[in-house]
């Protein structure tokens, strides 16, 4: 018998039994949903966190101080002083895959303009911040290296707080706020950026020459961390192994001792998210590849029923001239139709869900083709699988006793 | 429409009477092992059936009858002995070989009719071709009406098994039985399910199949039937005891002879 009417029969034979072939498929179904879901969230999740991370640059590199550890207790990243002004003089003279880098000395401030006050932080930055991490002027002009050595009080805003301290919609630039009791004057102001992966408001900030901040606001003479960004996004990792022997000879760490300081790219960063991500993809995976073993267990199952229901049918077949090839493949192709069905249906489901569930969460939808692909294949094998040793058992049956079966 | 077949060309087997063995079986013995014991089905028979033949064989349950009927059917091969079927010897075939030889050059006919449930006349008697892949989708049809008109069951195309009476199911199974035009046609108690009057119905329809040049070997244990037919072989403890030429009836004339009001 060919092809076509292999499959002709087979789905005629399971449209014959439609509960019991909606039930069959369930488990596939199931399975088949979850895989897509998954696959489609997991990417989704990737990718969203991929355009977050490129918000901030991707070739942008952080320098912190080492965690520190007092009679076991972590201190944190800021109780650290090691990263002071001889670094950055010696990572701005030595570094060849750097572009730019800059200091970062943070203070909280109450910043008020007349009768309108907001609560937020000032950071001390150099210059060159504002291309490190992709911040762009949407007003007036960036302070520049004469600024910071004069602790000039300038400072440039975000647009959060243009809208707190100028609702009024008053041009802010040459304008004087207050940061607390010391008044600075706005020379710029930012482009809005949104919120980042953590869910911050990047737009809920000001910056001043890291010298001012370190003299007028907190009194220190030492950084809270440093960002450069490596000229490329493929140097990223040159330029770490770079920063770190430069750290560990102006800090003068011997051979074998661990840094006072850590370095780390994005693309690590990216790495670690990705890890939680692929952890729970795994996790995902093997409860739908159970699911899909539970599934092909029903089809099995159902076979096996279906060949005793039909022994008269396969013997009538075979008294007529049927292989025993023709029997093996109508009940091999029956158990594959009822698999792929499940399916098909499997992965309109999970598309369904993935969009709902992405909608929800504001993330790109994203359908993987390969997951479909993979679907199909994975629906093909389970059924050839667990469809063969019921069609066997057909396709061996003696004619002269299954014809005569009651 | 010749068809194509990989088997050795038949004589040519229209008309009856012509004197060409179909079947042959020499010496044909089959034994089956049951726990240690050996039970000898059949102890060694011969004899051939002749082109345009219409032979009843009968005996009781336990004679070898059922035994032979599934040799000369190539559903089993003897322990001993040649089956001959159309020049072919059957006893040496493998299991796919036996498939075509059963595809090709045999018409079976069950006392339960085993229709496929839910399928139509036209796809029921289709259903041998299916299996023969000389066969387009458009020869299928047209042998299997034809089958169908031989049977007097046009009227039926599209009727499933479970909306015709037993005997137009039966005639369902005979066309099926014509369909690849086999050399000959085997009934296994054709008429065992259905009252008097159909059996008549039955029995002159193959009467009218005979008369048309086909070789029929019908298994009964009723006399009335084996009546019927142009020659009956009789086994018993799996010999011959008795091989004899019929007086033979007709069955239209027996039906005609039946009382008009018999609860119909």
């Amino acid at each position: 018998m060919n092809f076509a009417n292999l499959l002709k029969l087979a789905f005629s034979a399971i449209s014959r039994n439609k509960t019991r072939a909606m039930l069959t498929m369930l488990g596939i179904v199931i399975g088949i949903a979850a895989v897509i879901t998954m696959v489609s969230i997991g990417q989704s999740a990737t990718q969203n966190t991929r355009e977050q991370f490129s918000s901030m640059g991707t070739n942008m590199i952080m320098i912190m101080p080492a965690r520190q550890h007092r009679g076991g207790v972590d201190m944190g990243h800021s109780s650290s002083r090691s990263l002071d002004n001889k670094d950055l003089q010696a990572l701005e003279k030595g570094c060849r895959y750097v572009s730019g880098i800059s200091p970062t000395v943070a203070a909280a401030a109450q910043m008020v303009n007349g009768a309108n006050n907001h609560s937020g932080s000032i950071q001390g930055v150099a210059p060159a911040y504002l291309d490190i991490r992709k911040y762009e002027l949407d007003r007036g002009l960036m302070f520049t290296e004469a600024d910071v050595q004069s602790y000039a009080k300038v400072c440039v805003i975000g647009q959060t707080i243009v809208s707190e301290l100028f609702p009024d919609g008053t041009n802010p630039i040459g304008q004087t706020i207050r940061f607390g009791s010391i008044p600075m004057k706005v020379i710029g102001t930012l482009k809005s950026k949104g919120q980042n992966q953590m869910g911050e408001d990047q737009d809920d900030i000001a910056f001043a020459p890291y010298t001012t901040v370190q003299k007028r606001f907190v009194g220190i003479n030492y950084f809270n961390m440093l960002t450069a960004s490596a000229i490329t996004e493929d140097q990223s990792e040159l330029a770490a192994t770079e920063i770190t022997h430069i750290l560990r000879s102006t800090h003068k760490i011997a051979e074998g001792a661990d840094d006072d300081f850590e370095v780390m790219t994005m693309e690590e960063m990216l790495t670690s998210m990705s890890q939680i991500t692929g952890f729970l993809t795994i996790l995902l995976s093997i409860v739908a590849g159970i699911s899909l073993v539970v599934g092909g267990i029903g089809i099995m199952n159902i076979m096996y029923v279906t060949v005793t229901e039909r022994t008269r049918e396969i013997g009538l077949r075979m008294a007529i001239g049927a292989r025993q090839r023709d029997i093996l493949l109508q009940f091999l192709l029956e158990s594959v139709v009822l698999s792929v069905l499940g399916g098909l249906i499997g992965i309109v489901f999970g598309i369904l869900i993935a969009y709902i569930i992405s909608a929800v969460l504001a993330w790109p939808f994203i359908v993987s083709s390969f997951a479909i692909g993979l679907s199909f294949v994975v629906c093909v094998a389970v059924g050839v699988f667990f469809g063969w040793y019921p069609a066997k058992k057909a396709a061996n049956l003696d004619p002269i006793q299954a014809i005569r079966y009651e | 429409m010749e068809k194509q077949s990989n088997l050795p060309p038949s004589p040519d087997r229209r008309g009856a009477g012509s004197e060409a063995a179909i079947i042959e079986i020499k010496d044909l013995k089959r034994d089956f092992q049951v726990g240690d014991e050996t039970v000898h089905a059949l102890r060694g028979i011969t004899f051939s059936i002749q082109q345009g033949e219409f032979v009843s064989i009968m005996g009781t349950s336990g004679s070898g009858k059922s035994t032979l009927l599934n040799i000369l059917g190539c559903l089993d091969t003897p322990t001993a002995g040649d089956y001959i079927i159309d020049g072919v010897n059957a006893a040496t075939l493998s299991r796919n070989e036996l498939a075509d030889i059963r595809n090709h050059k045999i018409g079976f006919v069950f006392q339960s009719y085993n229709l496929l449930p839910r399928t139509s006349v036209l796809e029921n008697v289709e259903l041998p071709l299916m299996y023969n892949k000389e066969y387009t989708a458009r020869q299928r049809r047209d042998r299997a009406l034809e089958a169908i008109r031989r049977v007097g069951l046009e009227q039926r195309l599209q009727h499933t098994s479970a909306q015709l009476s037993g005997g137009q199911q039966q005639r369902v199974a005979i066309a099926r039985a014509l369909v690849s035009d086999p050399v000959i046609l085997l009934a296994d108690e054709a008429t065992g399910n259905l009252d008097t009057r159909t059996s008549y119905e039955i029995m002159a329809l193959f009467q009218e199949l005979h008369a048309s040049g086909t070789t029929i070997a019908f298994v009964t244990h009723e006399p009335d039937i084996a009546a019927f037919t142009t020659r009956t072989i009789k086994l018993r403890d799996g010999h011959i005891t008795e091989d004899i030429p019929v007086q033979t009836q007709n069955a239209q004339a027996a039906l005609d002879a039946l009382p008009k009001n018999e609860d119909y």
